[in-house]
């Protein structure tokens, strides 16, 4: 590896202001210099509306840990857009995102990904993971929800005899219930893994306002550590409900409880947490680096409003055309004065002349 | 985290719809007229200019809807063609004992290297490619291979040439300090050397652009700090020793090998040269050929969005020519264009070039293009017509 690194270093004396890497890319593209990238390796269809994606990644990934995700990079029309995925594949396996399509990415994704297609990759990241001691579990998803429990399922139900899973997933249907053949083998195959279907086509949504229905399914539910993944109504309904059952029991377990959260459940959401709004009211403006915050309007372009809250900007032009202001955006939105366009990704880097706050907005600067 | 409570005056201040109250330097005004308009645009009302603002804002908000995957497929080629050349060509270097790969080699790293100047380099360090949002093909990473570094020239080109567009003492491209190209600047006597500095500028022209990107004039004017030009100098230097050693050590070296160490430092050296003529051959036709106006500082007080593309017009100068010759002027023979709308796709110009010249037709508005050969030549005629005393003839 260290000889790999000092050849690489000779070979920039030749290549120059380009690495190495940038002329190896014209041969394999997953060589870059600057950014991580996979390259496809297999597609398989889970639903009429899912496909499980796997890759191999280039230098730079690291394995993941069982109910991690990934933020992954794909074009559309030409422009690089981030989401991020759980990875549905077992710890120590190649990595694999399950995706389903429920946007222009993910509908991309599933629809037009094929072997031998660049993802462009971020390491998996995330604290949604197995507890570190044996416990028993209570995995409770909704719809996509389920693909980092489906990880952490393969990594721990086939391998560990002594594992105590209980899984309650909430899907439409049984067409649209994901991984549903695998897991009725591992079910049947591993009497450690108790599975229970809940279909919303058939039953109604999955009352989780009082804990009746929870009762029915798993008794035992407030001993087991709890993870929860699915979308945010689903999840702030469990949330209240372990919630108020941790205020009446007592507050069990907390070695698997985030601060202030409910004792032993554990959420991921899909969303972001950054709070963004969209409007165009303008909004609080926070420059993250220089740690101010400033109230602006939605016509003032943020260039100016950071010049006068005493922020560096970078500037130049101020007219939208040289683009030395470009700024990394980190959560929010922003109004392209220009053409009245509101858009913004996290890391997206806008130009700070022309744009103003659409709600808040935070700024890496 | 400190909370900083805005002045809800400056705020509001800011944000007067009429624009009367920008103060910020360099802002556009958002309506009325400079306080001079140029004589080649006299002729226009407000409203006219502004009209033609709106017309030249509706081709820009086409191009941004049109632009897409075929663009991004386009400077992607562009690259792997550069890249192809880049490696060829000095693999050809590396035997260059042999006549024949000295001549391959010097040909198709000359072209590789006018490529990544031109159609890549001035191309992508204006933004034009920012909006694919890869970091591999965008303004604030890039870095070419010419010994000015990126960063250096981004702020004089982008923030300064462009805004300040042929704005006698705003915009030092006319001229870079070094050549009188304007009447309206003084005569002086070191100016009878004007054809001779010309002549040496052009095959050293990227040392010359590296020099200009100082900003030697503003740090001797205290407009610059001895600690902005200290950090400049060395980021030239490292630039500087990163490429020397590339084309005058380490290819040479390498070719040592074969015994063409010798022959392949001349390759590298032409190589360079080659690239230098042609790029100071086509910026020279961007602004300088006759029927380029420059501008006082009046003509840009109160300048609207309309004004300022009217500058841009007038004060530029096209190329006309085959596909090829736009692609090894990295498009900047379409310099009306390129001024216009500074960070469209170079491969989307030529689209929209007809539609400013039928523009520039209707509102009465000069529209300067010409053959290579001819422009280059009206660029060298003013070299010398300035390099004495009194007006330039004008046409």
């Amino acid at each position: 590896m260290i000889r790999l690194r000092q050849l690489a270093q000779a070979a920039s004396v030749l290549t120059t202001p380009l690495a190495p890497e940038d002329i190896l890319a014209l041969f394999n593209p997953v060589f870059s210099a600057r950014q991580l990238r996979g390259v496809v390796t297999r597609v398989v269809q889970e639903t009429a509306q899912s496909a499980t994606i796997f890759f191999r990644p280039g230098r730079g990934w690291h394995s993941h840990l069982a109910g991690q995700w990934a933020r992954i990079g794909v074009e559309l029309d030409g422009v690089r857009h981030w989401r991020s995925y759980s990875l549905s594949a077992p710890a120590g396996k190649d990595p694999a995102i399950t995706v389903t399509d429920v946007g222009a990415v993910s509908g991309t994704l599933v629809r037009t990904t094929k072997p031998g297609d660049v993802l462009f990759l971020a390491p998996p990241q995330g604290d949604f993971v197995l507890p570190e001691h044996p416990r028993p579990l209570l995995m409770v998803t909704a719809g996509s929800g389920i693909t980092p429990v489906m990880s952490m399922i393969r990594t721990l139900v086939p391998r560990r005899p002594d594992a105590d899973v209980v899984l309650v997933h909430s899907a439409r249907t049984p067409g649209d219930s994901l991984f549903r053949e695998e897991l009725a083998e591992l079910a049947d195959q591993f009497p450690n893994f108790r599975l229970a279907h809940w279909y919303t086509g058939e039953q109604g949504r999955m009352d989780l306002t009082n804990t009746a229905e929870l009762d029915e399914i798993c008794p035992d539910w407030k001993e087991r550590a709890a993870y929860a993944c699915g979308p945010d109504s689903f999840l702030d309904d469990a949330e209240a409900l372990w919630k108020q059952a941790s205020l009446t029991a007592g507050a069990p377990g907390t070695d698997v409880a985030l601060a202030g959260d409910p004792g032993n459940l554990m959420i991921e959401r899909f969303n972001t947490t950054f709070a963004g709004g969209v409007g165009h009211d303008g909004g609080l403006v926070t420059f993250e680096a220089s740690d101010r915050e400033v109230d602006a309007d939605g016509d003032t372009p943020l260039l100016d409003v950071g010049e006068d809250a005493g922020v560096l900007m970078p500037s130049g032009c101020r007219m939208g055309i040289c683009h030395s202001c470009l700024t990394p955006l980190l959560a929010g939105q922003v109004r392209d004065l220009r053409t009245n366009e509101i858009h913004g990704e996290p890391g997206q880097l806008i130009q700070t002349c022309v744009s103003a706050a659409a709600g808040p907005v935070n700024l890496e600067l | 985290m400190s909370v900083v409570s805005e002045s809800k005056k400056d705020s509001a201040s800011s944000t007067a719809p009429t624009g009367a109250a920008k103060t910020r330097p360099g802002a556009l005004a958002e309506s009325g007229s400079p306080l001079v308009r140029p004589p080649a645009a006299a002729h226009l009302t407000d409203e006219q200019v502004a009209e033609l603002g709106r017309e030249l804002d509706a081709i820009r908000d086409e191009i941004l809807a049109k632009r897409g995957a075929s663009d991004a497929a386009y400077i992607r080629r562009m690259i792997k063609i550069q890249r192809g050349l880049e490696i060829s060509g000095r693999a050809a270097l590396l035997v260059s004992k042999n006549k024949a790969a000295w001549v391959t080699g010097t040909t198709l790293l000359s072209f590789a290297k006018i490529l990544e100047n031109m159609e890549l380099g001035h191309n992508i360090l204006h933004g034009q490619w920012d909006w694919m949002r890869d970091p591999d093909i965008h303004s604030t990473t890039w870095e070419w291979d010419f010994v000015t570094p990126s960063r250096a020239w981004q702020h004089t080109h982008n923030d300064l040439h462009h805004r300040w567009t042929n704005v006698v003492g705003k915009d030092n491209d006319v001229g870079y300090n070094l050549l009188r190209m304007d009447e309206s600047q003084p005569w002086q006597p070191h100016n009878l050397g004007n054809p001779l500095y010309n002549a040496i500028l052009s095959p050293l022209f990227e040392w010359g652009i590296a020099i200009y990107d100082l900003e030697l004039a503003e740090y001797q004017a205290g407009k610059k700090s001895k600690e902005a030009l200290v950090k400049d100098l060395k980021a030239l230097g490292r630039k500087v020793v990163t490429q020397f050693t590339k084309d005058y050590a380490a290819t040479p070296a390498v070719a040592m090998l074969t015994g063409s160490g010798k022959q392949a430092l001349y390759g590298t050296l032409t190589a360079n040269a080659v690239r230098n003529v042609w790029a100071h051959a086509v910026i020279f036709c961007g602004h300088f050929p006759e029927g380029t106006d420059t501008f006082t500082e009046e003509m840009v007080e109160g300048e609207t969005r309309g004004d300022w593309y009217v500058r841009q017009m007038i004060g530029s100068a096209n190329i006309s020519g085959s596909k090829f010759m736009h692609l090894m002027t990295g498009n900047l023979s379409h310099q009306i264009e390129h001024h216009l709308f500074p960070d469209l796709p170079s491969n989307r110009y030529a689209e929209v070039a007809p539609r400013v010249r039928e523009i520039c037709q209707r509102y009465g508005l000069k529209y300067t293009t010409g053959p290579l050969l001819k422009q280059v030549g009206s660029s060298w005629a003013k070299v010398f017509k300035l390099a004495l005393p009194g007006k330039a003839a004008r046409a």
